[in-house]
């Protein structure tokens, strides 16, 4: 893939942020505490990472979709906790209000979003309604101009640190997914209350946990796009959402492959280089040539879908399952490069062998995908 | 307030290696960046034009076209306007001809209050086109401006870096001032400042846009002609004397004698 020299200058801008800003003392700590930094949030929202590719009428930057995959993918390199924060904005926290929200909803809520003054997440998935969002339970009745919530959301990444989240729930429970709403809660509202943070594998740094909604009204001002169209709205933001994820496993394979370059060419055993050995050689190789297939995948998806390709749809989930599978392969090959070490936690291998472990789960499963992708090709 | 900023595109430094044959630098898959002390020159414009709301920050550049890549990366950070003198005439020009096709630019330019430069480019480390523009522009200067302490239209009161210590220079504008490393932190691009950046000419001017002939400007005219270069040998391994104050005198001066160097 050649980039244009504007998508190499944006890569070159945001490299040069990650290299200095996300230091490995600075990830050690976010480790070791569970938070990320406050003062590189703003660092990173007045760089414009946070509106990348939201317009600039909105408060965002205008870039492209092939432009939010390079941030991603630089950013996944060095830390995908990082990237999290970063991703938010311009996909599930940003997604549903661009898709759906009116002038004045756009100007109280997603330019603040952008601009890094408030946090809002994304609340769909519930205990018995992952993969089959439709099947969620949270109901929403309408009272005067308001609409009465109750239900659990789980697994809500940044629930605890949002000041808003668009929680989606059933408005005529009869009609399945086209009986699905999507409204944008306060989180101070009365009866909102989170769950426990989760204890996660990885992308330690930003907290997650459940939503609980007991008898929360909503005024009908914060019904996000048309009653009973809120599943549209979920199913396109993660559409959106996965491209996202797709870079994110391109940038993440990118920094296990670094590191396994680096370490086989220190390590000596049997008195010479480990990556003297064909057993090891060969294994990077390998990395090496399914990273570079995946990448063409990701950015001729984004390319598609800077296009409006009508099977732009298609191949971000191609790009998904593909990326984020091989990006396990390549985590764990890093490792197993890295021996005993590999299984230490100075060594950076490690976390990004937990990190990358939910991108073939979240935004949609690899099995999700192969529906998406076998439903494209079969159902015309 | 009219602020120009004189930068330059260099081959990457950190990333150069040295033909050893030939002795000079070997280009190929080097990356360009905008030259590290002017983006510090950069920054004191800016930051000048944040708190003079409503000035203009021209970058200029003489170069190749591929220049206007490190340009677009000066709009990128906040800089308004962009101009690059790019002319076959200006090639293998030293750093006397690149001050006078550079003062040449900045006359077109034409009003300015204030001019910033970096103190040196890392690839021909001369310090020179700085001062030597300044004189061809008949204006002072002040090299090695590690901080400043006050620019109003009238005057510039600022720190010139010493090796052990500093002066404080009050300086009457229009100036030119080079700048350190030291001097400030360069602010980063914006996504939103690349994506307009790519949306805007550079303007290009070759030496008649600017008014000079063929011979002013180039090898044509640098007086200046590189004889050779290379790669120092790198320096033996120092040695740290150990022992009291008194012993370690002793040695010192045993060791000095030895060399003949005392």
């Amino acid at each position: 893939m050649i980039f244009s020299e504007k998508h190499q200058l944006i890569r070159q801008l945001v490299r040069g942020f990650v290299e200095k800003e996300l230091t490995s003392d600075i990830l050690d700590e976010v480790e070791a505490s569970g938070e990320f930094p406050l003062d590189i949030q703003k660092k990173m929202a007045k760089a414009g990472f946070y509106g990348i590719k939201i317009p600039k009428e909105y408060g965002g930057q205008g870039a492209d979709n092939l432009a939010y995959v390079i941030m991603l993918e630089e950013f996944c390199r060095v830390s995908p906790v990082a990237s999290l924060y970063v991703n938010s904005p311009n996909s599930l926290s940003g997604g549903p209000i661009l898709l759906s929200g009116t002038p004045e909803q756009i100007e109280k809520y997603l330019r603040p979003t952008v601009n890094g003054d408030i946090m809002v997440a994304f609340g769909l998935t519930e205990p018995g309604a992952g993969s089959d969002a439709g099947g969620m339970t949270t109901t929403a009745v309408k009272d005067g101009d308001y609409y009465v919530l109750n239900g659990r959301k789980s697994f809500i990444t940044m629930a605890p640190l949002a000041d808003y989240t668009v929680i989606y729930a059933k408005t005529d429970p009869k009609k399945g997914t086209k009986g699905i709403s999507a409204f944008i809660v306060d989180m101070k509202l009365p009866g909102v209350s989170l769950g426990k943070n989760e204890h996660k594998m990885g992308l330690i740094g930003c907290a997650t946990s459940d939503i609980v909604l007991e008898d929360v009204r909503v005024h009908k001002d914060d019904l996000l796009g048309e009653e009973n169209m809120g599943f549209i709205n979920a199913m396109k933001t993660l559409d959106g959402g996965r491209l996202g994820v797709a870079a994110q496993s391109i940038g993440c394979a990118q920094g296990c492959l670094d590191e396994s370059i680096k370490y086989a060419k220190e390590r000596k055993q049997f008195g010479r280089r480990i990556a003297d050995f064909q057993a090891i050689s060969f294994m990077i190789a390998d990395m090496a040539t399914k990273l570079a297939a995946a990448k063409e995948l990701v950015y001729n998806a984004a390319i598609m879908k800077d296009r409006n390709d009508s099977n732009a749809s298609m191949y971000c989930s191609m790009a998904k399952y593909y990326a984020s599978e091989i990006c396990n392969e390549i985590a764990a090959k890093a490792v197993q490069i890295h021996g005993g070490y590999g299984f230490m936690k100075e060594y950076r291998v490690e976390r990004l062998y937990r990190d990358c472990r939910v991108f073939t789960i979240y935004e949609g499963t690899s099995q999700v995908q192969q529906m998406v992708i076998s439903g494209a090709l079969l159902k015309k | 307030m009219n602020i120009i900023v004189c930068a330059k595109q260099v081959p990457d430094t950190n990333e150069v290696k040295i033909d050893p044959v030939r002795g000079t630098l070997i280009r190929e898959g080097v990356p360009s960046i905008l030259n590290p002390d002017d983006a510090n020159a950069l920054e004191a414009a800016l930051q000048l034009k944040d708190k003079y709301p409503g000035s203009t920050v021209s970058v200029i550049s003489m170069g190749p076209a591929q220049a206007t890549y490190m340009l677009r990366e000066c709009l990128a950070m906040g800089a308004d306007e962009a101009y690059l003198l790019s002319a076959r005439a200006f090639g293998g020009a030293d750093t006397c001809a690149t001050s006078t096709t550079l003062a040449a630019g900045i006359k077109k330019i034409g009003k300015f209050d204030i001019i910033f430069a970096g103190r040196q480019a890392i690839d021909g480390d001369t310090a020179q086109v700085g001062p030597q523009t300044a004189q061809r522009l008949g204006l002072p200067i002040v090299t090695y401006v590690d901080k400043i302490v006050e620019v109003n239209d009238k005057k510039a009161v600022v720190h010139r870096q010493l090796e052990d210590g500093y002066e404080v220079i009050e300086v009457d504008m229009p100036c030119v001032l080079t700048c350190v490393k030291e001097l400030n932190e360069p602010r980063y691009m914006t996504v939103g400042g690349i994506v307009s950046a790519f949306e805007r000419e550079i303007t290009v001017w070759d030496n008649n846009d600017v008014g000079l002939a063929p011979e002013e400007c180039g090898l044509k005219a640098s007086p200046t002609q590189v004889l050779r270069s290379f790669t120092p040998a790198p320096k033996g391994k120092g040695e740290m004397l150990s022992g009291t104050i008194q012993e370690m005198a002793a040695d010192l001066v045993s060791k000095l004698t030895a060399k003949h160097v005392i």
